[in-house]
């Protein structure tokens, strides 16, 4: 190994990368977003997917979803960090493989062809909810929901049926049974 | 109906009510009401720094020195972002700070306006937290709870952005109200289970030490007396990180000096070989561990801080603690006078080989240098200058290089809350302005700033708000001509090609003082040190000290980068031998 010329620290060794899905109830204020969002970029964490919407009108709160991957070491620092956050309520964190949690990602898909493409496109989608949305001679708008890895595989499947535009939104969580997150 | 006040009025009731007495500013067109206002708040004093980076480190110096957060108040724009600086150094060194910046009026913002700039954006990862005040009504509410989250928890800056409309629109007072809950933040965490399994570590260690940092300070003053009772009350060594000096005498046995990077050789070789570290409000910082993989591999870690984010950040620990380093020093030393009253006296015998080894790690003498007859030696110079201000209550500050790590080795600091350096962020140029605010905050005190030729001249236009003001600041430059820590770098780690670090055109040092508005002295040799550190401090004017120092100097001991605590780097003396490492340690 070469000596290393820096006033720093040579990095140590790697851990293996886990994905989680952590839930933050923030207050639904001007710049929140930035600051959760500015926390993961500005530590080098990474976002893999994003979710946000108020849920709830009355106390003002909202919920942001964030798929992430991390060493168990950067998953704990990012949900200590969240939670110094002034604005931010609670946070929870669930392994992505975690059976009591459910995942959902929803993604909106155009078909351009002829009616036996559409209708192998449409099929191809059985697994997943499939809405049809919009439809004219030409083309038809699918809505799925399906996991994260589910889309990737029918987008690919998609392609030879005349998929021309796929909209996703990130991933939401939420735990199965009567439990709910304290 | 109770009375209307402006904005502008509100931020000075809010002041009152904080119980203010002090803020450092500089005026803008964007802050010009609540400027207006300040002549009608007698007990608010405004002190007018010469940039914004001032005000900021002032305050800092103020709020560090008194416990007291510092109050920043600055215009919009370049105002704000000078500011920057300072925030990201208090932010970094734990330091509560409330800045109040203006905006440009509300119907303004977003429009590229003059003097606009996205401050809340710009000071978002700098700060605990910043608001931006979009209508009078909440103004009242921002300010008090802006004073709420830069004082409790660990300490930092925050920032209130005040649109220049809203400084003029009238509103009712809403007084501070006392929350029960900070959005469940809770900062006594602990249990007394945690603290028996403490007790439980520390009776059975055979080679335990204490490394503590700044938070013993921020904790305030009664940690330090606890910190010192619970040292006596155990037998064990202590070592600290260099925002923690002060929060345990540095002249004590016991204290085995600061650690890290140029840390003395017993404490960071205690560090490495104990088998109980207890970590008390300090951060494992880079500086401090040195290689991760080899840091103190044979210990069990305990980490006791407020804020469970340094838990578990940089190095994992076996029993995390998260509370306030007062209460839960309190509760160790309660639960160990109760379980194990004999505690001083069986743990002395089992902790005798470790004092052995400690004292000969001692005997190398690490701080050692060579002295000389001929030239001033930084070293020489700071302890001529500790002899003659220990007996004052005397503060220091000190900018960010080798000055710096030579006062934290060779001044004794014996209180908390006397010594202010840039530690996190290292910031040049941090040292004259913070040792304005320590003067603010202390008028009979003698406040000296260990400086370097070229930080200082990064901020040295504070001088003017010295002589302003009748501060009786002492500038006390080692000067050498080189930035020294970079110099040193080059040398060590890049073939001495010394890169830009000369500074081949330096202002006179007497004449500027002179042109100030306060003394100049100047030290060239030895024998002249003594009389004209005397002269220095019986002047009760600013002044700046030019000590002409050793040019080649080296700050050591050192930890080499990418090495672990055991394998550091000895003064000239022992350079012969370049390195200690496994072998050459047990012979020592």
């Amino acid at each position: 190994m070469s000596k290393p010329k820096s006033a720093y620290s040579i990095p140590g060794k790697k851990q293996k990368n886990d994905t989680h899905v952590i839930v933050v109830w923030v207050d639904n204020e001007a710049g929140v977003l930035a600051r959760v969002v500015g926390l993961f970029s500005g530590r080098g964490y990474n976002i893999e997917s994003l979710a946000v919407a108020e849920v709830d009108p009355k106390l003002n709160i909202s919920r942001i979803t964030i798929v992430t991957t991390g060493s168990p070491q950067v998953i704990e620092q990012i949900k200590l960090q969240l939670g110094k956050l002034v604005p931010v309520h609670k946070v929870a964190d669930f392994m992505r493989g975690d059976k009591k949690i459910i995942f959902k990602e929803m993604a909106l898909l155009k078909i351009v062809g002829n009616n036996v493409k559409r209708k192998k496109a449409i099929k191809f989608c059985k697994k997943f909810n499939p809405v049809v949305l919009d439809k004219t001679n030409k083309s038809v708008v699918i809505q799925i929901t399906a996991l994260r890895r589910e889309i990737d595989t029918i987008m690919n499947d998609l392609k030879k049926t005349g998929l021309v535009s796929v909209s996703r939104t990130g991933a939401v969580a939420m735990t199965r049974g009567a439990e709910v997150f304290r | 109906m109770s009375k209307l006040y402006s904005g502008a009025e509100i931020v000075f009731k809010c002041l009152e009510d904080q119980d203010v007495e002090y803020i450092f500013g500089y005026p803008g067109g964007a802050v010009l009401p609540i400027y207006d206002e300040l002549k009608n708040h007698e007990s608010i004093k405004h002190i007018l720094v010469r940039h914004e980076q001032g005000a900021g480190h002032a305050a800092e110096g103020y709020a560090r020195s008194s416990g007291k957060p510092g109050v920043v108040l600055v215009t919009s724009g370049p105002g704000a972002t000078n500011a920057v600086t300072a925030l990201t150094d208090a932010y970094m060194d734990s330091i509560p700070l409330v800045c109040i910046s203006g905006q440009v009026p509300t119907h303004l913002i977003g429009t590229d306006a003059f003097q606009e700039c996205d401050t809340t954006g710009i000071t978002r990862p700098c700060t605990k937290h910043n608001w931006l005040v979009k209508d009078v009504k909440d103004l009242s509410k921002i300010i008090h709870k802006a004073f709420e989250v830069a004082t409790t928890g660990r300490p930092g800056p925050v920032l209130v952005d005040i649109p220049k409309d809203i400084q003029f629109q009238k509103t009712k007072y809403v007084g501070s109200i006392k929350r029960k809950k900070l959005n469940g933040k809770i900062h006594n965490k602990f249990n007394q289970s945690e603290i028996d399994q403490l007790v439980k570590l520390m009776v059975n260690s055979s080679r335990p030490i204490l490394y503590t940092g700044g938070g013993v300070i921020n904790s305030g003053p009664k940690a330090s007396e606890l910190l010192r009772e619970l040292v006596s009350l155990t037998g064990f060594p202590i070592t600290s990180t260099l925002q923690g000096l002060g929060s345990y005498p540095g002249d004590d046995n016991q204290f085995l000096g600061m650690l890290g990077m140029h840390g003395t050789y017993e404490a960071n070789n205690a560090m490495h070989d104990c088998d109980l570290m207890i970590n008390i409000g300090a951060r494992f910082d880079d500086r401090i561990t040195g290689k991760i993989d080899e840091f103190s591999p044979k210990s069990k870690k305990v980490h006791i801080d407020i804020d469970p984010s340094s838990i578990n950040k940089n190095v994992k620990v076996d029993l995390p603690i998260v509370g306030d380093v007062s209460e839960v020093m309190l509760s160790v030393i309660k639960t160990l006078k109760k379980k194990n009253p004999n505690f001083a006296s069986s743990n002395k015998e089992k902790t005798s080989k470790w004092w052995e080894k400690i004292s000969k790690w001692r005997s190398v003498n690490s701080l050692n240098f060579i002295n000389s007859d001929k030239t001033i030696k930084p070293q020489h110079a700071i302890q001529r200058l500790y002899e003659l201000t220990k007996d004052k209550d005397t503060y220091i500050t000190t900018e960010v290089g080798q000055h710096q790590m030579w006062a934290a080795q060779h001044y004794k600091f014996n209180k908390p809350n006397r010594w202010m350096t840039s530690g996190g962020l290292g910031t040049m140029g941090y040292g004259l302005p913070a040792a304005v605010g320590v003067q603010i905050a202390h008028p009979d005190k003698l406040v000296v700033d260990i400086a370097g030729e070229a930080s200082v001249l990064m901020t040295i236009q504070e001088m003017s708000t010295a002589v302003q003001y009748n501060l009786p600041i002492k500038i006390f430059i080692l000067n050498n001509e080189y930035m020294g820590m970079v110099r040193q770098w080059q040398e060590l780690l890049h073939e001495k090609n010394y890169s830009e670090s000369y500074t081949a055109a330096l202002p006179d040092f007497v004449k500027l003082a002179e042109a100030y508005g306060c003394v100049g002295i100047r030290a060239k040799t030895p024998d002249e040190l003594d009389e004209k550190i005397k002269e220095m401090i019986n002047i009760n004017k600013p002044v700046i000290f030019d000590c002409l120092v050793d040019k080649e100097e080296n700050c050591f001991p050192m930890i080499p980068s990418g090495k672990p605590h055991n394998q550091m780097l000895l003064g000239p003396n022992d350079q012969k031998e370049n390195k200690i490492t496994g072998k050459g340690k047990t012979l020592v």
